[in-house]
């Protein structure tokens, strides 16, 4: 094993070479916020909320798709990143339409936790209040794209975990919206297994159980981890 | 020193933050011996905003031209105004009507199609308000010194803020107990 040593936030970190910056974080004990990275599935990249300042480079580095080198200086709690990560929180709350009063993750919600972590009492930016929809043609499950901030949790663990690869990212920009099918109703994608997984993986109400009401969706991250964890490790209990 | 002018107004909202506020129980009679309430729908019975307000919480999102109206008058009279609660905050709930586009159909909605009898859209100027267009936070139409999220903020959160401001400092919002929506 190839070892590469770098320094965060001036505290030198030795770790496995190839890993990424926010696993070497993680390992020397410095939390840096994340969103779209979930244990167990691969690094997408989309939230930003991650993004750090590595010495040499004006330009922010996502973490959790940064590979670490040998010699990096990296930091992850500047002044200018937690202005931006609290604006990158604010971008997400008003881009779609999340009501947390009336949601099925108030509460147990990542991206509720991340406005309290960024110090978000308000948003500086104008809500959009998008017209978006929701599907409820499934029998167990629903999607509200309302509460959806594009993470492509669901679609990485429903094609890399499940092996169903229901979901996919339609449109672009602000158009974007996470697909079922080939866009059919998630009711009639005959690919759909029913295993739940994308409601366990998914950050925020937007998929969920039906029946379930306010604040009572606990979505079980760990779960995902674990099964990774049996198949490759042959670790079978947690 | 002359006492604290406090009021609290209710916007659109559905009074919940007010009824938060009742249940700082024992502690508004400290409240009440610190502060002159001086316009309240649960603590005072004038209907005119006075002038030189000091401390005001405002429930409610911003949805009719009397809402509009009265923000403007607070926010000219008011030394602190206070976002109070997640409507005043985010427009929350009463934005929800955002999604359908303007005021018409949001009422024809309303009162044509969900009209079980008689079914007419409501019209009396100067009695009954008009509807905004757009349901907004209060801090997209005037300036907000503090924000209290919450639906409704707990009585804890509600003190916690207060308290710092009859010292005359200001409430430090940060953490779970004191930003979390919802």
């Amino acid at each position: 094993m190839s070892i590469t040593t770098l320094k965060i936030n001036g505290q030198d970190v030795v770790t496995e070479s190839g890993k990424t910056v926010l696993a070497a974080a993680k390992e020397a004990g410095i939390p840096i916020p994340t969103l779209c990275h979930l244990e167990g599935i691969s690094e997408a990249g989309a939230c930003r909320l991650c993004a750090v300042e590595v010495k040499g480079t004006p330009k922010l580095m996502a973490a959790c798709v940064t590979t670490v080198a040998e010699g990096m200086e990296v930091e992850t709690h500047t002044p200018k990143l937690q202005d931006y990560r609290r604006m990158i929180v604010e971008l997400f709350f008003t881009e779609g339409n999340h009501v947390c009063s009336i949601c099925v993750a108030n509460g147990n919600c990542e991206l509720q936790d991340a406005a309290i972590e960024v110090g978000m009492d308000h948003s500086r930016f104008n809500y959009r209040f998008p017209d978006r929809g929701m599907d409820l043609s499934h029998s167990q499950f629903g999607i509200d794209h309302n509460r959806c901030i594009l993470c492509t949790r669901c679609v990485r663990v429903c094609d890399e975990i499940e092996g169903a690869h229901v979901w996919d990212v339609g449109n672009r920009g602000e158009a974007c919206y996470i697909i079922s099918g080939m866009d059919q109703p998630w009711g009639e994608v005959s690919a759909c297994t029913a295993c739940g997984k994308c409601v366990d993986a998914c950050p925020t109400g937007a998929i969920f159980r039906k029946g379930t009401t306010t604040g009572e969706k606990q979505g079980d991250r760990a779960k995902l981890e674990f099964l990774v964890n049996a198949r490759e490790k042959q670790e079978w209990s947690r | 020193m002359s006492k604290i002018r406090f009021a609290t107004v209710w916007l659109a909202g559905c009074s919940g933050c007010h009824m938060s506020f009742l249940d700082l129980d024992e502690w508004l009679i400290d409240l009440a011996a610190q502060v002159e309430v001086v316009f309240s729908p649960v603590g005072c019975d004038l209907k005119d905003y006075p002038e030189n307000v000091d401390v005001c919480l405002v429930e409610g999102a911003i949805a009719n031209e009397e809402n509009l109206e009265l923000i403007y008058h607070v926010r000219a009279h008011t030394k602190t105004l206070i976002s109070f609660g997640d409507c005043a905050v985010t427009a929350n709930v009463p934005a929800m009507r955002n999604m359908l586009g303007g005021a018409e159909p949001v009422l024809k909605r309303a009162y044509i199609e969900l009209g079980d009898e008689t079914p007419q859209l409501p019209n009396e100027p100067g009695i009954v308000p008009e509807l905004l267009d757009q349901v907004r936070p209060v801090h997209e139409l005037v300036p907000v010194d503090i924000f209290m999220p919450g639906c409704p903020p707990s009585a804890e959160r509600i003190r916690a803020t207060l308290e710092p401001l009859l010292r005359g400092e200001m409430p430090v919002m940060e953490g779970r107990e004191m930003i979390k929506f919802g």
